[in-house]
């Protein structure tokens, strides 16, 4: 096949700052910051008693997460203290796969490589979140229960049995930033191979479905994120029953 | 006769690898996400109150069940591209 698109796992580095490589995914990345940044300036300084429309929008997406998290949760109190963390995660992901789905991303080159790419199919962005996110689930554990309990969850040192549990503690805990880097990079990966594949093979009219899995699929993967890491903080930071 | 005709180059059985790992790799969690499905199903049916708990927990079931086939799905993707 003549002219196929090159497609590298690797994200592609545009320039450097001081030494620091600016890949391509990054580029994006800082716009969907940008983006969010803007849209919450705009928003705070808008703001009215009686919503208009993007504040509604916002106002109905606020209220069903916190619903989502009081039932996860138990009570409101607690889902509002976890509440900021888990919808940044989300909004950031959602904004970032969404973002990446426009026309520009691919077509507009830099020193014949593409100047922007999708940040979730960077390996370097999905672990850097993964991290953040079981880091964040740890210090919320240790913050409600107290640094005592939870070592208490993972070293037993009186009891055999508890012993071996507690060891599979703590190689849970890396699996699943394994686990959270490598759902959310296979996702957005492969959905950008396909679209390039599909885009190559016949560019009309059949990427549509495509690309409405891919919207579907950015949509469900920032869900699922969000939703993995507050299952992971309940289950951290419930008091255990003595 | 020389062993070589027997032989198959790096290349072909490369190829062979990635779509094998691929294909058998999805076996399992193809089945255990329509189990996950027809069970849940089954609760909401016998219980439309708890609808959306069910729900929930459905949807986090078929993410651990797809996160297994995804890694399948990037190891295709390494052998192919790196």
């Amino acid at each position: 096949m003549t002219g196929i698109p090159e497609i590298s796992i690797k994200a592609e580095k545009l320039f450097e700052i001081w030494h620091i490589p600016v890949t391509n995914s990054m580029l994006l990345a800082f716009v969907s910051v940008v983006v969010l940044l803007l849209l919450a300036w705009y928003l705070n300084r808008h703001i009215k008693l009686i919503p208009g429309k993007v504040q509604s929008i916002f106002e109905l997406l606020i209220e069903q997460i916190l619903q989502l998290m009081e039932s996860v949760f138990g009570e409101r109190e607690i889902a509002l203290r976890y509440f900021p963390v888990i919808t940044t995660v989300f909004l950031f992901i959602l904004f970032s796969n969404w973002l990446g789905l426009l026309p520009i991303v691919g077509p507009v080159v830099l020193h014949g490589v593409p100047l922007l790419r999708g940040p979730a199919a960077d390996l370097n962005f999905t672990i850097a979140l993964a991290i953040v996110a079981v880091f964040a689930v740890n210090l919320f554990s240790v913050l409600a229960l107290g640094i005592r309990k939870f070592i208490g969850r993972f070293i037993h040192p009186k009891d055999p049995i508890m012993t071996s549990v507690g060891m599979l503690e703590i190689v849970s805990e890396f699996v699943k930033i394994v686990s959270f880097s490598f759902r959310l990079f296979g996702n957005v990966f492969a959905g950008e191979v396909l679209l390039l594949i599909v885009g190559f093979l016949v560019p009309l009219f059949v990427p549509l479905p495509f690309l409405f899995l891919e919207v579907f699929v950015g949509f469900i993967q920032a869900f699922i994120f969000a939703m993995l890491t507050m299952v992971f903080i309940a289950g951290a930071v419930a008091e255990t029953e003595h | 006769m020389s062993n070589d005709q027997y032989s198959m180059d790096a290349e072909s059985v490369k190829s062979l690898a990635i779509a094998a790992v691929m294909a058998i790799g999805v076996i399992a969690p193809a089945i255990a996400i329509g189990w996950i499905g027809s069970r849940s199903v089954e609760a909401i049916g016998r219980n439309p109150e708890a609808g959306s708990k069910v729900q929930t927990a459905m949807i986090l079931c078929v993410a651990f069940a797809e996160a297994v086939a995804i890694y399948c799905l990037v190891i295709s993707l390494i052998l192919k591209f790196v």
